[in-house]
């Protein structure tokens, strides 16, 4: 229990988040290098990594068991972040086009 | 000293220190966010070599994230351990992981080093100046984390931490996962996504 009177996972569910988290790791560097995946590489990594992110997130970080407030306080500004890096992106993108005409 | 173990808590029933580290964390991505951004929207504008394709060395780096990877498990096994008063185990694990940070920054110092023999500084090129600023940053809040996991293993050494201070120890470990997942982004955007 933490002091916030919430449980935390096992250490048998930290382990085998531990395996999951280096066999997406593994996949991820097989799928690098495999070429019939250089067509989808992109949206296959971003998931990968966004299942590593989700599963630090949610057990290591306790957020799965913690208040859903601190999910808020992380989250909220995750989600801005996020929608800076696509803004950002839409923008010089949208930009070069302009300039090249392309 | 006992009152100094307290939890604050907030109106909301909640600590306000662990509160105020989440906000803090929020307040870190979109810290990462501009430089995430910053990297790719200059992503392939290099003018002059040497391009990522040609430097960037997967498989170390592969070794570096599971390096990562396995600290974050330590430091959850570190946690437990001081949350159920086993405090050999909790140094034990706060030990592991300053040394897997450090493991972590001593790859990191040899791939900058690397990169500078081959030509590439930060003023180089715009996947540079990107690059080191980016990855850069990431280091100097592992360095950050490698101290304080440190600070706190030398309090254990010395009696000052036990299950009162789990929290202190919760908070540390808060800080060294948001390390870890902001890695797991720069891995596969920088590393992998060419």
């Amino acid at each position: 229990m933490s002091e916030q009177g919430t449980a935390h996972a096992t250490t048998g569910t930290y382990l085998r988040i531990a395996a999951v988290l280096v066999m997406i790791t593994l996949i991820e560097v097989g799928v690098f290098y495999v070429p019939a995946f250089q067509g989808v590489l992109v949206p296959v990594l971003l998931v990968l990594s966004a299942v590593k992110f989700t599963l630090v997130v949610m057990f290591y970080m306790h957020l799965k068991f913690d208040n859903r407030f601190f999910t808020f306080l992380f989250g909220g500004p995750l989600l801005l972040g996020i929608a800076v890096v696509v803004s950002l992106l839409f923008i010089f993108y949208g930009a070069v086009r302009l300039r090249t005409g392309s | 000293m006992a009152h100094a173990h307290e939890a604050h808590r907030t109106s909301m029933g909640l600590d306000s220190r662990k509160m105020a580290f989440w906000a803090f964390i929020g307040s870190e991505c979109l810290l990462f966010g501009s430089l995430i951004s910053t990297y790719l929207v200059y992503k392939g504008r290099s003018l002059v070599g040497p391009y990522p394709h040609e430097i960037l060395n997967i498989p170390f780096t592969s070794f570096s994230t599971f390096d990562l990877l396995m600290s974050s498990l330590a430091m959850v096994l570190a946690l437990a351990a001081v949350q159920r008063g086993d405090m050999k185990q909790g140094k034990l694990w706060l030990l592991v992981t300053a040394l897997l940070g450090l493991v972590f920054l001593g790859g990191q110092f040899w791939e900058f080093s690397h990169f500078v023999h081959e030509g590439l500084g930060l003023t180089t090129n715009l996947f540079g100046s990107t690059f080191y600023v980016l990855t850069g940053t990431h280091g100097a809040h592992v360095t950050v984390g490698v101290i304080w996991l440190l600070t706190l293993w030398i309090q254990a050494l010395r009696g000052k931490l036990g299950p009162k201070n789990a929290l202190t120890v919760e908070i540390t470990g808060l800080y060294w996962h948001f390390v870890d997942v902001v890695w797991i982004v720069i891995f596969t955007v920088v590393y992998l996504i060419q």
